[in-house]
């Protein structure tokens, strides 16, 4: 029998603000334990959450860049759960009005189908401290550090929509791609900014019914996800073959070592959270005028761009992928056209070539690079006027990069420019047919592959500067004598 | 209004709070009588009214997203019963919520 595998996803986002969500203390990742907390998110006595601004703007934005509706009331619940890492015993967070709903994010999968994966909701949250377990068996403890608790987080649920393992791989990184591209988060998953829990079940092809449903917990990476999700298709699919589906749903975890999930604890004892409203927080009402001003500050989307960037500059798909992946590249590759009046296709091959190989050798992002468009620009108007030679160009090229000095700067500064004079390249050309009998004698005899031998060698006498068009020409002038 | 014993063992078990059956017995009378009392708010005619959706008035109140200066972390581990370089301890926990 054929059976269909269903996934839902929700995906915790850590929001990049300064300060947390409902006090003033940094928002930073990796301080000191316990520096960056104040009765707030400690959850004292008599300490108020007061919203962060800029957190709500950060959700309403990844609602839209999502495709959902921004709800126009809404508000925050209190969900009541003990555990240590959460000082109030209880996370404001939103349960039946949240802020955003609706909406969804079109995917392709592996097969080249085009699926659509609706979003059912994104709300807005507060992050719970951090737990380090410490020491074994019954001296074990564990160490708390709220430096985390209070950070702005969005949890992003999907519908029950994806069909693979790879879809649902493939969906997060589309997602991650857009929430890095909007600037609400740095999406990181190695620093727990950008996280997954995954629902799967299996059931017979065909079938209008959900099978049971697993879910599996804190899934750190692309990998363990996918991974993960194949391993429990497999073994859901398996049980269903063998008659024995399973009997109850499960919260499971993930193991990286063994490379398989492990049971945690029943579904059914699905946690009772008892949500009311934070009757310490005023609910949100979000104006029209306010969603219309984000929606215009968003920034063109990756897909968009990359489209565009085929159609408008005939670029190929795969320079078009690498350029519109990353924000800071694409922003990049469109300052440089801007000042360049050559092909796109030159300045993509310079962005995606030496740039992007002196940035990874140098771990740095375009906008730290002191390399600016501008000079980039400049540099290939300098090789399409003949000023520098292609070959110069690289030097000329990796210089900018590590100074930030203009192309003009160096070549006068290190007397790169490409030799254009005629008398000069003349007299060079001579030279070297004296020096080189042979090779001459070669050519004349119709052997005309001795040209190149020949060029190659005015080049070096020149030091790459001389204007190789020139020095064909002149070559073949010379030797038809 | 009722509130049955096996629902005030529910309610105690998520409050993690330990009940012996004479109390479940005793408090399930005793907030039964509660919420029949609070439950007078429903003989109130709001027939043709708005649904308070909540309790204040008030809507939208925003800090900027600005930094403030968080405690030092002596005062805020000054209460804490047992600590480690810098952390709170506290007892083995098992299962993640």
């Amino acid at each position: 029998m054929n059976y269909e595998t269903v996934i839902g996803l929700e995906v915790h986002v850590e929001l990049k603000t300064e300060a947390k969500v409902f006090c003033g203390c940094a928002a930073r990742f990796g301080a000191e334990p316990n520096t960056h907390v104040c009765p707030g998110c400690l959850g004292m006595p008599g300490a108020l959450p007061v919203l962060n601004k800029r957190a709500v703007e950060y959700c309403i934005k990844a609602g839209l860049a999502l495709n959902c509706r921004i709800a126009p009331f809404s508000r925050f619940d209190r969900k009541q759960y003990f555990y240590p890492d959460l000082p109030h015993a209880y996370q404001i967070s939103q349960d039946d009005l949240p802020l955003c709903a609706g909406g969804g994010l079109k995917i392709v999968n592996p097969a080249g189908e085009e699926r659509l994966v609706r979003i059912n909701r994104i709300h807005l949250e507060e992050e719970a401290g951090r737990t380090y377990h410490s020491g074994t068996g019954t001296a074990g403890y564990s160490l708390l550090d709220f430096n985390r608790s209070g950070l702005p987080l969005i949890e992003i649920v999907t519908e029950p929509d994806l069909r693979s393992p790879e879809e649902a791989r493939i969906f997060l990184e589309k997602l991650q791609e857009i929430l890095r591209y909007i600037e609400v988060s740095d999406c990181k998953m190695e620093e727990g900014s950008f996280r997954c829990d995954a629902n799967i079940s299996v059931r017979p092809a065909g079938s209008r019914e959900f099978g049971r449903r697993m879910e599996i917990k804190n899934l750190n990476s692309f990998k363990a996800i996918q991974a993960a999700l194949a391993y429990e298709e497999n073994r859901l699919g398996s049980l269903l073959a063998a008659g024995t589906p399973p009997e109850q749903e499960e919260s499971r975890g993930w193991d990286e070592t063994r490379g398989m999930t492990f049971f945690m604890r029943p579904k059914e004892k699905a946690t009772d959270y008892r949500y009311f409203p934070d009757p310490d927080l005023p609910p949100l009402v979000i104006a029209e005028e306010w969603v219309e001003a984000i929606r215009a500050g968003l920034p063109e989307l990756p897909e968009e761009k990359k489209n565009r960037y085929v159609k408008e500059y005939g670029l190929p798909v795969q320079d078009a992928d690498l350029l519109g992946s990353f924000r800071e590249t694409a922003e990049f590759f469109e300052a440089t056209l801007r000042c360049y009046s050559g092909e796109p296709k030159t300045v993509a091959n310079w962005v995606m070539g030496d740039f992007a190989r002196l940035l990874n050798l140098e771990k740095l992002t375009p906008a730290q690079s002191k390399l600016k468009p501008e000079a980039l620009a400049a540099m290939l108007q300098m090789i399409d006027d003949g000023q520098i030679s292609g070959k110069i160009a690289k030097t000329v090229f990796e210089e900018m990069f590590y100074s930030g000095k203009s192309p003009r700067e160096i070549v006068a500064e290190k007397g790169l420019a490409q030799i254009s004079d005629e008398n000069q390249l003349t007299a060079v050309v001579r030279e070297i047919l004296a020096k080189h009998p042979g090779p001459v004698a070669d050519y004349r005899a119709g052997k005309t592959k001795a040209l190149g031998f020949l060029v190659g060698q005015v080049m070096k006498e020149t030091k790459g500067q001389a204007n190789p068009g020139l020095v064909n020409k002149l070559l073949r002038e010379e030797l038809d004598k | 209004m009722n509130l049955e014993k096996e629902k005030v063992k529910h309610l105690a078990e998520l409050a993690r709070l330990e009940l012996g059956e004479e109390e479940a017995a005793e408090f399930s009378r005793q907030l039964s009588e509660v919420l029949a009392y609070a439950g007078k708010v429903r003989e109130a005619p709001v027939a043709g009214m708005e649904p308070v959706i909540h309790l204040l008035s008030l809507a939208n109140v925003f800090r900027e997203d600005e930094v403030e200066p968080s405690l030092p972390r002596e005062e805020a581990l000054a209460n804490a019963p047992h600590r480690e370089e810098g952390f709170f301890r506290v007892p083995r926990i098992l299962e993640e919520n």
